[in-house]
């Protein structure tokens, strides 16, 4: 019998992955930016986005990474998923990030893509019927998260706070 | 090679030559301002300029999960971008402990908490202006600052609010890097940062249009 060693499956910012038990899955330094983790509970396997904007319409160019975007990811991590066996309908949602990371009075509105983001990955995750079960969003302080699909606990790391699961 | 997904696809060495200069004279001014506030030598770093993924941003700042003290300041004008001066939180606590005279060894931790931040935001104020003031002699703009931000945060947090306006256009990042460096001989690294400037995505035209340099189209 082969034992497999636990492996920490690292996804960049823009980007997204998918693991297994005993496998986790982590992603470091969310800002503004949104962490999005689709999991089966029962098959133990969860993918991660790591979403820089709410929509893929603002992207001015074409053939960009498709998981920096909201809808994008989502849409693109449920079918990943869905290829591997897992149906949508078993899909549970846990997030995190969308901080404010400095409290800018300016009128440009990139500068509150913080909570531009949680909205836009809570409607979509809506439509795909996928509940949230819970979430750690807002705020002004980063976080690096790291998700266990055996457990189904979401470890939160942020600078000078305690460790925080959800 | 990278035309679909990023929009340098046409800049030559003389383009990044330029953006060297640019990060060569800023930092080269605000390392004259901090060397005249604490009655030390400064010394910069040889500028770097890489055209890199975000990831690779974070990379070169310490890794996205490393903790920074870090200023950060919007550029508004003729050529709006972000900047950040990036410092690890020992090289912040010196830096606050010389500035207020602190004795140096006495770890630093009776600093009043207050104290320390605006003497941070002081040292903002101070390299962020002389950068731009820099910038805008030498390409002739206009270039408005904002007030600094400092935040105490993780890099991948902090650099990424740098990389939304860009995001949009590209997947990577011109990354305008330089380092300053107080002390020789054996107190060499007692004060060291990183000034890291991401120009919006307009404003790579207008800056080489006002250098004369402007590629192509």
């Amino acid at each position: 019998m082969v034992i497999k060693t636990k492996q920490v499956i690292r996804v960049g910012i823009g980007d997204m992955n998918i693991a297994s038990s005993p496998d986790t899955i982590r992603t470091s330094g969310l800002g503004s930016c949104v962490g999005i983790i689709l999991y089966d509970d029962v098959k133990k396997t969860a993918g991660l986005a790591h979403i820089m904007l709410p929509d893929s319409t603002l992207a001015k160019k074409q053939g960009m990474k498709r998981a920096k975007y909201a809808d994008t990811a989502i849409y693109d991590l449920v079918h990943a998923l869905k290829d591997i066996g897992i149906s949508t309908y078993r899909l549970k949602a846990k997030i995190a990030g969308g901080a404010q990371m400095f409290q800018l009075s300016s009128s440009n509105d990139m500068m509150r893509i913080g909570p531009r983001n949680i909205e836009a990955v809570k409607s979509i995750l809506l439509s795909f019927r996928i509940p949230i079960m819970a979430e750690d969003v807002g705020g002004t302080t980063g976080r690096t998260i790291e998700f266990d699909p055996a457990s189904c606990e979401l470890h939160i790391r942020s600078v000078n706070k305690r460790e925080k699961v959800i | 090679m990278c035309e679909e997904n990023s929009f340098h696809g046409n800049f030559g060495p003389v383009q990044f030559d330029v953006l060297k200069e640019i990060g060569n004279i800023g930092a080269g001014h605000a390392a004259t301002s901090l060397s005249t506030l604490l009655n030390e030598k400064i010394e910069m770093h040889v500028p770097g300029v890489e055209i890199v993924d975000f990831d690779e941003v974070m990379e070169l700042a310490g890794g996205a999960d490393k903790e920074v003290v870090s200023i950060y300041q919007r550029i508004g004008g003729d050529a709006p971008g972000s900047m950040f001066f990036v410092l690890t939180p020992p090289h912040a606590d010196r830096f606050v402990q010389r500035l207020t005279g602190t004795p140096q060894g006495e770890t630093g931790a009776e600093i009043d908490p207050e104290m320390s931040i605006s003497a941070l935001q002081e040292l903002g104020n101070i390299l962020s202006g002389a950068y731009l003031t820099a910038l805008s002699d030498f390409t002739k703009l206009d270039l408005s600052p904002t007030v600094p931000f400092l935040a105490q945060d993780l890099v991948g947090a902090i650099l990424s609010v740098g990389l939304i306006e860009l995001s949009q256009v590209s997947d990577q990042a011109i990354v305008i890097k330089t380092s300053l460096m107080e002390g020789e001989g054996d107190q060499k690294e007692f004060i060291e940062g990183q000034f890291f400037l991401f120009p919006d995505p307009l404003s790579y035209k207008k800056i080489f249009t006002a250098m004369g340099v402007l590629h192509g189209d």
